[in-house]
């Protein structure tokens, strides 16, 4: 039989059955449009606010909180965005930590193109950001902080509550600064209660927690104010005009209540497969490195450097046995630079060309990890083999 | 109506068949750590810290000035392994070209015995041509 050893979740998962079987409806016969004021209209317009009310719940927040967006990127662009353009009149600096996904870092981007100024916050070594870094960047016309609740890379978990609790009461009254995280990578493991993490915004999406794709969700509290990215129609209180992707938000919130639910044991399930598989490659493999702090990190999430190879050559080797992996680095993106991740741990370019992301899931198997520790050595020799560097 | 402009360039990275093939099969590299001692030039090209570096050894033959043996390494993406390979095979192939033709090989020339490269991988086959032409620069400074 073929292997198929997919070890690319922080890219996206599959959907899981019994989402899809809650979903299925909504795609055939329920096709009413949540806007329309018959039945039909009716029925699907109560099914998205029932997700919209056990989405509020797992995060405790109100309802009326969460806006259903296309994914983790338009939340992140309308966390980023929406929320500066229109508080500008307040001040025009936002600070983000250096290893924000692309979603919110193009978007911070363009806020430079229109006037902003940013700063981003380095992690340490271990792909933290401390919160002392992030409290000596705020300046008094700063309206935003963006920080992830755990990088997409590395799977980091940074000190998103440790910041928003500062950040609180340091605001006191005061409306500014904000505090938003991105939880995409973080809601199958970590708990996205807002009370606990102290964030005004939130950003999740569907497709990295066996949910479907194409669907987001952004936490604002109340009170917060956000300049539509779109125009149209008055879905979403009209922050998110057009008309809603029904069957995908009933998939959002029920992928999110069994990835909730399911957590804690999952998460010891995959501590124990990613510790087997970190510890085979450091220890078998000569010239390789893990990416960020050993136990401070998502549980499914191992980033490894193997020196003198470039990522993306292992990568496709890889592939080539029916393991599917992604780099950090380079080759795969238009710029052809090194992931800024990688960097931003102080790593060398030569060790960011050569780092590989494996990202464990729910059909990963300690079987999988064996014939992965078994594959690796031989294609890691070969391309050292045609290697001219030696480190 | 032209086509609808992305200004944020070609997604299009798909390898292939020829590629794949020297990607996972190279010919004429190195295998050990240096040459036999018997090859008179060497080029180095490219920086492992922007990704790819390429080396390349040649063997030349005094008399009719075709280059008899080549042999390279390169640190690199899949496109930069594989155009080494196919490189090293046209320098090699039909008894081998002579220096003066070996230094005329074009980035285009190798792109197109490889079948075509996604457009942004088209700077990892640069590397090749240009080690190739310090490797007979350096033959040709040795005398």
């Amino acid at each position: 039989m073929e292997k198929f050893v997919y070890l690319d979740h922080a890219a996206t998962s599959p959907l899981d059955p019994r989402v899809f079987r809650v979903m299925q409806p909504w795609l055939t016969e329920k096709f009413g449009n949540p806007s329309s004021f018959h039945s039909p209209g009716k029925e699907a317009k109560d099914a998205i606010e029932a997700a919209r009310l056990d989405i509020s719940k797992i995060l405790s927040c109100r309802a009326e909180e969460i806006i259903f967006t296309s994914g983790g990127t338009e939340s992140d662009n309308l966390a980023i965005l929406g929320f500066a353009r229109a508080n500008s009149g307040f001040g025009k600096h936002i600070v983000v930590s250096a290893i924000e996904h692309h979603a919110v870092l193009e978007a911070v981007v363009q806020l430079e193109k229109e006037g902003f100024e940013a700063t981003r916050v380095l992690p340490n070594s271990d792909g933290v950001i401390d919160p002392e870094s992030v409290k000596a960047a705020v300046r008094p016309d700063t309206i935003l902080i963006s920080v992830m609740l755990a990088n997409n890379e590395v799977g980091i978990i940074q000190p998103v509550s440790e910041i928003g609790n500062w950040l609180q009461k340091k605001r006191g009254e005061k409306q500014y600064p904000v505090f938003h995280s991105d939880a995409c990578q973080a809601a199958g493991a970590l708990d996205l209660s807002i009370e606990k993490l102290h964030v005004d915004m939130l950003t999740i999406n569907g497709s990295k927690i066996y949910g479907p794709k194409g669907v987001g969700a952004l936490y604002a509290r109340k009170g917060i104010r956000l300049q539509p990215l779109q125009f149209g129609g008055a879905q979403e209180r009209g922050i998110r005009p057009g008309t809603e992707n029904v069957a995908a938000i009933i998939g959002l919130a029920a992928a999110l209540a069994l990835a909730q639910k399911e957590k804690d044991q999952e998460s010891a399930r995959l501590v124990m497969l990613r510790d087997k598989l970190i510890k085979g490659v450091l220890e078998t493999i000569p010239k390789t490195k893990l990416n960020g702090h050993q136990s401070e990190r998502l549980p499914n999430n191992a980033n490894i450097s193997f020196l003198d190879i470039e990522g993306e050559a292992l990568m496709l080797y890889l592939d080539a046995k029916g393991i599917f992996v992604s780099t950090g680095s380079a080759c795969t993106s238009a710029s052809l630079d090194p992931s800024h991740v990688i960097l931003a741990l102080g790593k060398t370019p030569e060790e960011a060309h050569g780092a590989m992301r494996f990202t464990l899931g729910r059909s990963t198997t300690s079987a999988d990890i064996d014939y992965v520790l078994e594959v690796l050595p031989p294609l890691v020799a070969k391309l050292r083999e045609i290697s001219s560097v030696k480190l | 109506m032209g086509d609808v402009i992305n200004t944020c360039g070609d997604e299009n990275w798909f390898y292939s068949e020829t590629v794949k093939d020297h990607f996972f099969n190279p010919r004429n590299f190195l295998k050990t750590e240096n040459p036999p001692e018997d090859f008179q030039g060497f080029g180095v090209y490219g920086s492992p810290a922007c990704g790819d570096e390429m080396k390349v050894w040649i063997k030349v033959d005094p008399e009719s000035k075709k280059i008899v043996d080549y042999l390279w390494k390169t640190f690199g993406c899949a496109s930069a392994i594989a155009a080494a390979s196919i490189c090293s095979e046209m320098c090699l192939e039909n008894s081998g070209l002579t220096i003066d033709e070996a230094v005329k090989i074009t980035p285009q020339m190798i792109i197109e015995r490889l079948g075509g490269l996604p457009p942004r991988k088209i700077h990892c086959s640069v590397l090749c041509d240009k080690a190739l032409q310090n490797a007979v620069r350096d033959y040709l400074s040795r005398g």
